[in-house]
């Protein structure tokens, strides 16, 4: 019998630790097919976060890297700088990008540093317990704005891609959603594209992907989905934003 | 007779670093130490190496940890203030078992401080400046040439022990010109790297991390590193001893402290007062077992910092209440003469003796 689906090489057999219905678990599929694809992981360095995906030097197949909170992108540029012909990618949550690692990000995007970057924006911290992430909508509520987010105590949510994408630096920016197969599809063409930019030795290429946490949203799999679609597509308008 | 060239500290630091083979220098400016990424800037690409100015020193730090994943050998240098946002990035790098060297011209503190010359680092960098329990091995050079020649060592140490290297020099040193004899001759192994993040080409994934959730694992992990310290401890103690053998007083200090106080021991000699210096030159592993010596042959100790009383615990330490332990000691940017250290130990062999110590020696 002719075998039609089977876990990519660029996985180790460790199973995922992720709540059920969370994309991380996809997503990292996704990459790992793209490794696959690509056909180079006995030649890139992973570099990931600190929050859900913290285990993700478990889960890849690749040699990793375990960077301090929000500090992937000096860490990938570290490694890159000195290993040019690696394949050098981040894989970053909302608050390790677009909170306590907003300087190591904008330098790294604004170099034009050749590594690729996912971006996984979900609106909460989900390891913590839901507090209040840099992209959590207004109105939203979480465990630190726990009648919702207002402007008066918590400023706005951030765009990375509209933010990073005002820079001369970066070579390709992509936001997408995952929430239905077409957008499943639309992924993973994004982070292949991102790093074929590197491969190509274009430079800074980020995928942003609207992820959806329904332990912290307190919602089943599918309710979450439709959340992401209702609520964070509105604000997050998935789409190219830099494509060089 | 070797050619010499004169030059600064910060200058020496990078022929020292480039003697090293460094592959890769990341920092950011910070006075006094802006010389060093200064003439990296140049050097490290006519040697085929990587320089690049970071975004702050948090961003160094950690593309020191990055490229030192990747097996290369990496340093980063700044000043006191500079250090303390390193600290997060340096656990992490004691923690991965990653070597890499950092270089701190200590200016003083706290706060933004001065740009002038301070020893008030000795804390941060000797007694883990960040979280849990790591030892940075610290070289404290007293002179231009031993910038020089302390950087192939700092590089050596660090790959030895898996373990950062630090060099811990002050604003005085940095900026001072004297002549350095660049010989290059250095004869250091080299280390395979087979824990390296290059690739998983032919080999299982390589994964440097420093998160271990399950007790017994970062217990063992602690273990290890403990057990290097306590082989660096016995094998790696560097000092200088100069005109101790009959002194009853003993002046400790490193670095540019220590110069002056070589020349207060030569100014009480002249008036007939039994005086000495022992010069720290690895600050971790501190000169402990010597010091301990010392103190029961009935010597007294005079710890002299640009500082408020740093080092000296650790002289109080070594001699643990064997003998008597002074402290003279000026910050600020203030620089401690020798006509005021002269004046203390005037006094200090002047006043009653505390401790007899187990064997008198000298006269009483």
């Amino acid at each position: 019998m002719e075998k039609v689906f089977e876990r990519p090489r660029s996985l180790t057999d460790l199973e995922f630790s992720y709540c059920p219905g969370c994309a991380h678990s996809i997503i990292h599929r996704m990459i790992a097919e793209v490794i696959d694809e690509l056909g180079i992981v006995e030649s890139c360095v992973g570099v990931c976060p600190v929050g859900c995906a913290v285990f993700m030097y478990d889960y890849m197949a690749c040699d990793m890297i375990e960077a301090a909170h929000g500090r992937a992108p000096a860490v990938a540029t570290g490694v890159k700088r000195v290993l040019p012909d690696t394949i050098v990618w981040t894989y970053q949550g909302d608050g390790d990008l677009a909170s306590i690692g907003t300087a190591e990000i904008v330098h790294a995007a604004a170099r034009g540093e050749n590594i690729s970057v996912v971006f996984i924006n979900n609106a909460t911290y989900g390891m913590t317990g839901g507090q209040m992430a840099p992209t959590t909508l207004l109105g939203q509520k979480s465990t630190t704005c726990p009648t919702g987010r207002t402007v008066a105590a918590n400023g706005y949510p951030i765009r990375v891609c509209e933010l990073l994408a005002a820079l001369d630096g970066p070579s390709y920016i992509e936001r997408v959603a995952p929430t239905s197969p077409a957008g499943l599809v639309k992924t993973k063409k994004a982070i292949k594209r991102a790093f074929e930019t590197q491969i190509a030795g274009k430079g800074f290429s980020l995928v942003e992907v609207l992820s959806n946490c329904p332990t912290q949203l307190r919602m089943s799999p599918i309710d979450s989905l439709k959340w992401v679609d209702e609520n964070m597509v509105p604000v997050y308008p998935p789409g190219v934003f830099v494509d060089k | 007779m070797a050619k010499r060239t004169l030059m600064k500290g910060n200058e020496a630091i990078c022929y020292g670093a480039v003697a090293a083979h460094c592959d890769a220098f990341f920092g950011y400016p910070i006075t006094p130490q802006n010389e060093i990424p200064e003439k990296m800037s140049v050097l490290m690409p006519q040697n085929g190496g990587v320089f690049l100015q970071a975004e702050s020193e948090v961003s160094a730090i950690n593309m020191v940890y990055g490229a030192a994943s990747a097996g290369k050998r990496a340093m980063t240098s700044s000043s006191s203030p500079g250090i303390s946002l390193k600290q997060e990035g340096i656990s992490y790098i004691a923690a991965c078992e990653l070597p890499c060297v950092i270089v701190n011209v200590q200016r003083g503190g706290p706060g933004l401080g001065t740009i002038l010359a301070g020893q008030a680092d000795y804390f941060q960098m000797i007694k883990g400046g960040g979280h849990g329990d790591y030892k940075i091995i610290t070289l404290a050079p007293w002179s231009v040439q031993e910038c020089y020649e302390f950087m192939p060592l700092a590089f050596d140490l660090a790959d030895k022990y898996r373990n950062p290297a630090a060099i811990l020099m002050d604003a005085i040193l940095g900026q001072m010109i004297e002549a350095a004899d660049l010989h290059g001759n250095f004869h250091y192994p080299t280390y395979d790297k087979p824990w390296a993040t290059t690739g998983a080409k032919g080999r299982a994934h390589n994964v440097v991390n420093s998160l271990w959730i399950d007790p017994p694992v970062l217990e063992a992990l602690n273990q290890r590193l403990q057990e290097r310290y306590r082989a660096a401890e016995r094998d790696e103690v560097r000092y200088a001893e100069y005109r101790t053998d009959d002194a009853e007083l003993i002046l400790v200090a490193y670095g540019t402290t220590a110069r002056i106080c070589r020349t207060v021991v030569d100014l009480a000699r002249e008036e007939g007062l039994k005086v000495g210096l022992l010069r720290p030159i690895t600050l971790y592993p501190f000169p402990t077992p010597r010091l301990a010596q010392l103190a029961t042959a009935g010597t007294r100790f005079l710890a002299v910092e640009m500082s408020c009383g740093q080092m000296v615990e650790d002289v109080r330490l070594a001699v643990n209440g064997a003998a008597e332990v002074a402290f003279h000691g000026r910050t600020g940017g203030a620089v401690p003469t020798p006509a005021e250290i002269l004046d203390r130990v005037r006094e200090l062999l002047a006043s009653p003796r505390l401790y007899a110590g187990s064997e008198q020696r000298g006269s009483a």
